[in-house]
């Protein structure tokens, strides 16, 4: 009672008591065991361009294989592999994780959180992500590598001509990473709708954690679907299933519909974020307000719903009916339309607002003048007849290629410039950067605008050479060489991020005078975030921020708790402990890990991983001792 | 320059023609599209970037409801075009749909049954009395002017056949059979290639398109209907022997001989084919030697397995399967 | 420390080139000098139970693997060139069945070339001649996968057609005959 009482007459320093409650226990296993929303977001965000930069290198061997015709540089069993995880490491590695990452690194700085609402989830998502990546990568180097492209189409990667464990091997790996893109959907969508700062209501939240919502929604419907088709994938492969077999009635086109059912909304789970990213980057380097805050927000709703009616386009060829293809082409053109106003939007915002062209807004304009070309050619295919002929040629590489970099890594880029002060404390060299930029803008259209004209020269995608006749030589000629200036381009802003680590200018809190709540603490913000939880009263409040503005109090600092707020206004309404530092969510990925590999060869793998995965549960959820002090106060 | 023999621009028939026009559309649209959109962001980025730097950064939180209500109406405009554009764009392409589908309807078509296998076509021009059905491979003749009716399907995996002067491409997918009409309306070669990925050999599997004037075409399937030439010498007799003692006779068939395997090309008329594999070699008795002999150096992959033959056996087939016109 | 994680890492990659084999794939074949153009010789008849079960890869068959490549390869040939049509799909019927663990003539891969290049009494022909070396390797590395002779890693579960017999990924051991006592 007399320490209690001591307590209460001398108040200890709130921010020492912070630093105790939320720094993890220092070593090997501190780190391992880290539920830090910043750790886990900064290991995403890492892991995921070490993934891009893997996938980049197979992309150039595929460009110098492609240089000239009847090229030798791999031979066809090689190159089937480099493609197919070539395009599972950007989808499923790079893309996804980075994204998802970037949410989980800031979202609860933006809500003025300390940390997300199931942090040991979040731990575990990362580590399944990262056996997985490994789990792919290792295939790939010890020529177990998938080879039937990151489609997977049955009858060539089922159990008759898909031979060998190369497709079990994907087949895993999408269920390792779509498990741990649940897990952090989960995450954002629970801390988006309970942690935010009291007065933070729906029509005050970033436009990033609004993107970021819709996106983890977006997750929440995709991705158990292809789970559940590399489930049946793997099955038919293993234990004889006959899920996608035509000889005993199945279909091999159902596996078309539920993988397409999932791999179009996963171009728009790549794509919001994006948009999240823009819309950010224009307010902060345009210092105005977004034009058409709720239209925005709306057109990134629409955009997500009809992501979900348009997966038969990629399917035209295969002879559906008629009116259904009909029905598909519109809802294909329909999705033009909110990302067609969103464009709008943007140019609205720029014309009333004081440009910076800083690097990061350069990527936003590399971006317009890029995306707006891959969204033109995604009107073409969405018709049918269009599509019938380009499908499957160069001009969908083309075409893919500018709505996923244009569209996703070029923001993408844009925001590494944008958050790395706050993500590290240091700036990015803006002259690199900005070289890098262009850099990268010129390689990319040169990489790629050439590949429009190849596909409609007849040039099918997924070749591993072609044939002098055909004269497709010097446009890919032109390819490969553009490849190497993006690739060049890419390496300055590498070299950039590891100098800036170490050699960068020091940022201070806010460096570029930015809007939302990340920019009110420190760079690289404190384990707790804020030392006192910020309240809100309007969209920008960081801009605001009048003196009088109140912060929360009653929330304890000696323990790590979180306040929860009501789903719609953000009032406060109870108060939480999150988890510490724990080991449980490691142990557990590691069973499931056992589980998936296992489960490639022998069907026991399924019971005796279960068990092993119940017994990391046990450990994660083995009730904790009462905290000390509240025993003290239950005392009679 | 790229081959106009593969071209989705150059069409030789009604279908491409038709879709070539939709794609006139579709260009110029985006063009116009991209100019107007670029020019307004262009103009935006312009005027702010300039006054940044006469003013300076200002207050971001400063409000202006006069431009506000006309950049509203501007975005409700350019919203409304957009929605008229793809309205338009909708209705073309479903036009051209039913265009597409017009030849269907053609009583007289001329079918051919096409089978894609890893890694070459099985094309079979049917006849009411079996043995007179025509085999070839990797070769599609079709009289210029005549709606041909192909029906499409695999023997393994999902292949694509896509010949882009013609038409859009069609699955062929196992379990299922596809159709697909198309016509003609200049004699030549057109060239196409399987378009869905279909395992290692996916890029050297070619098809190779001659339309006909009718009569040559009519010539040419007699020609194809009839059993494979009597061996013209004794080397060839020779060779016909070796042809039906070696691991050949298990995969290929020979019409008017003993050989009658269904697994590889029909080579009844193998001679009269102007290329080997699929399109990978030119049909010469250099190339024919070097592919019976080695064919994983030609195609590594493919299903054909080296046969080592002895020299004078080897110079025996070739004289044999050479007559094969 | 530092050594049990070389040790780990030594075992691991061992672990990984092993699954490396597995899934190697060859397109090149043995030269002619490296094989006989008339593969393994004719021998006298070995009835009943062979006295070489388990005896070294004979020297005549250089290329033969048992890949996830050769089997699947080999499975192709087997209906292909109408294996089926005595033993079905395995399980046997006018021949004998090929996944059960009782091999007339052996079940080492030399003997099982033998029975398909020379033929048996009784009604299995000869394919001398009339099957390449490569594709002979590819059907015995098959014939033997029926019998569970094969790794798991390297076969696979299903056809494309129709099958009553249990899947080979699920083939532990080949199915014991009842009635019949093997040492």
């Amino acid at each position: 009672m007399t320490a209690v009482r001591e307590r209460e007459l001398e108040p200890p320093d709130p921010t020492a008591e912070l630093g105790r409650a939320w720094t993890r226990p220092a070593g090997v296993w501190g780190w391992l065991g880290d539920v830090d929303h910043k750790a886990i977001g900064r290991r995403y965000i890492t892991t995921a361009f070490v993934f891009f930069l893997l996938g980049g290198v197979l992309a150039l061997i595929m460009r110098l294989q492609l240089a000239g015709p009847n090229g030798d540089l791999v031979g066809p069993d090689r190159y089937d592999q480099i493609f197919t995880t070539h395009g599972s490491t950007m989808m499923f590695l790079f893309a996804v994780p980075v994204m998802q990452g970037f949410g989980v690194y800031l979202v609860p700085l933006m809500l003025g959180t300390r940390n997300v609402a199931f942090p040991r989830l979040n731990a575990y998502g990362y580590w399944t992500y990262l056996i997985g990546a490994v789990f792919l990568w290792v295939g790939l180097l010890t020529n177990t590598g998938p080879d039937a492209g990151w489609f997977a189409y049955v009858p060539l990667a089922g159990p008759e001509y898909g031979t060998g464990k190369r497709i079990d091997v994907w087949a895993q790996m999408i269920t390792f990473t779509e498990l741990s893109a649940l897990a952090v959907a989960i995450n954002l969508i629970a801390t988006t709708l309970k942690h935010r700062a009291p007065g933070m209501a729906l029509h005050r939240i970033p436009m990033f954690v609004w993107a970021s919502l819709i996106t983890s929604v977006m997750v929440v419907f995709a991705m158990p679907a292809v789970m559940l088709a590399s489930g049946m994938l793997a099955s038919d492969r293993l234990i004889a299933t006959q899920f996608f077999s035509a000889a005993e009635g199945s279909d091999p086109l159902l596996w078309q519909h539920l993988f397409w059912y999932f791999a179009h909304p996963e171009v728009y789970i790549i794509f919001v974020p994006a948009l999240g990213f823009v819309s950010s980057i224009i307010v902060a380097f345009a210092r105005t307000q977004l034009v058409g805050y709720t239209a925005t927000v709306l057109s990134m709703v629409t955009t997500a719903f009809i992501g979900f009616g348009v997966w038969v386009h990629h399917m035209f060829a295969t002879g559906l009916p008629q009116l259904g293809q009909s029905f598909f082409t519109a809802a294909s053109l329909l999705i033009a339309i909110p990302t067609g106003i969103q464009m709008f939007l943007w140019i609205a915002t720029l014309w009333r607002g004081r440009v910076r062209l800083a690097t990061a807004m350069l990527y936003v304009l590399a971006f317009f003048a890029t995306f707006l070309i891959g969204g033109l050619t995604g009107v073409m295919v969405a018709a049918v007849p269009l599509d019938l002929q380009v499908h499957d040629t160069f001009f969908v590489v083309a075409h893919l290629h500018y709505v996923l970099i244009g569209g996703a890594v070029f923001p993408l880029l844009g925001a590494v410039y944008y958050w790395f002060p706050k993500l590290t404390g240091r700036m990015l060299d803006e002259r690199a950067g900005k070289l890098s930029s262009v850099l990268v803008f010129v390689g990319f259209h040169l990489t790629f605008f050439p590949m429009h004209q190849l596909g409609l020269a007849g040039m099918p995608r997924r070749v591993f050479t072609y044939d002098v006749a055909t004269g497709w030589g010097s446009l890919n000629f032109l390819a490969t060489i553009g490849a190497f200036v993006l690739g060049l381009g890419i390496a300055i802003t590498l070299v950039n991020v590891v100098v800036a680590q170490w050699r960068g200018a020091i940022a201070g809190s806010d460096p570029w005078l930015g809007d939302g709540l990340e920019w009110t603490t420190a760079s690289p913000p404190p384990p707790y975030n804020f030392r006192e939880l910020p309240t809100v009263c309007d969209r920008y409040p960081a801009w605001t921020s009048p003196p009088d503005q109140p912060v929360v109090y009653g929330v304890r600092s000696d323990r790590p708790e979180q306040l929860v707020t009501t789903l719609v206004d953000a009032e406060p309404d109870h108060r939480t402990v999150v988890a510490a530092a724990t080991g449980a969510p490691l142990l557990t990925a590691l069973a499931t890990g056992v589980t998936f590999i296992g489960s490639i060869f022998t069907p026991w793998a399924v019971p005796l991983g279960a068990g092993l995965v119940a017994l990391g549960l046990v450990v994660w959820f083995w009730p904790k001792a009462p905290h000390r002090e509240e025993l003290l106060e239950a005392r009679p | 320059m790229t081959d106009p023999r593969i071209s989705v621009l150059d069409p030789a028939g009604p279908q491409a023609a038709t879709i070539a026009s939709l794609w006139d559309v579709f260009l110029w649209i985006s063009i116009a599209v991209f100019v107007l959109v670029i020019a307004s962001f262009a103009v935006a980025t312009g005027r702010a970037v300039g006054r940044r730097r006469r003013d300076g950064d200002g207050d971001p939180l400063a409000e202006d409801p006069v431009s506000e209500r006309r950049m509203i109406r501007g975005i409700v405009l350019a919203g409304t075009v957009t929605v008229v554009t793809l309205l338009a764009l909708l209705i073309a392409s479903i036009r051209t749909g039913s265009a597409l589908a017009a030849l269907e309807d053609d009583a007289g078509a001329l079918h051919v049954r096409v089978t894609g296998r890893q890694w070459w076509w099985q094309i079979e021009y049917e006849h009411d009395d079996p043995p007179h059905s025509a085999t070839t491979a990797n070769e599609l003749h079709i009289p210029v002017g005549r709606t041909i009716h192909l029906e499409l399907t695999s023997a393994d995996v999902i292949h694509s056949f896509w010949v882009p002067s013609l038409h859009g491409k069609k699955d062929l997918i196992p379990g299922r059979i596809n159709r697909t009409w198309l016509r003609i309306d200049e004699p030549g070669e057109y060239l196409g290639q399987c378009a869905e990925f279909c395992g290692l050999e996916h890029a050297r599997m070619a098809i190779t398109v001659y339309a006909e004037p009718p009569e040559v075409f009519s010539a040419w399937l007699a020609h194809q209907r009839e059993p494979a030439a009597p061996p013209a010498d004794g080397q060839a007799v020779r060779g016909l022997a070796v042809f039906t003692g070696s691991p050949c006779v298990l995969c290929h068939a020979i019409a008017g001989t003993s050989a009658g395997g269904r697994l590889g090309p029909d080579l009844t008329h193998a001679a009269s084919r102007a290329r080997l594999a699929a399109g990978a070699l030119p049909n010469t008795i250099g190339n024919l030697a070097g592919w019976i002999l080695d064919p994983q150096s030609v195609k590594p992959g493919s299903h054909m397995p080296a046969t080592s033959l002895a020299p004078a056996d080897l110079h025996a087939l070739l004289a044999y399967l050479e007559g094969l016109r | 420390m530092t050594g049990r994680a070389l040790r780990t890492a030594a075992i691991l990659v061992g672990v990984l080139a092993c699954a490396c084999e597995r899934e190697r794939r060859t397109f090149t074949e043995p030269g002619p000098k490296a094989r006989p153009a008339s593969a393994p010789p004719s021998s006298s008849l070995v009835p009943g139970e062979s006295p070489i079960e388990g005896a070294p890869l004979d020297p005549a068959m250089p290329g033969y693997a048992e890949t996830a490549q050769a089997i699947s390869e080999g499975k192709l040939l087997y209906t292909w060139f109408n294996c089926v049509g005595c033993h079905a799909h395995g399980g046997g019927a006018m021949g004998p069945p090929l996944m059960d663990d009782d091999w007339i003539y052996g079940s080492a891969p030399s003997e099982v070339a033998q029975s398909i290049i020379a033929g048996r009494p009784r009604g299995m022909p000869s394919y001398r001649g009339k099957i390449a070396p490569t594709q002979l390797d590819q059907l015995v590395a098959y014939v033997r996968s029926l019998g569970g002779l094969a790794r798991g890693d390297a076969v696979q579960a299903r056809d494309e057609h129709i099958r009553l017999t249990p899947a080979p990924t699920l083939q532990h051991a080949a199915i014991p005959r009842p009635g019949r006592d093997r040492p």
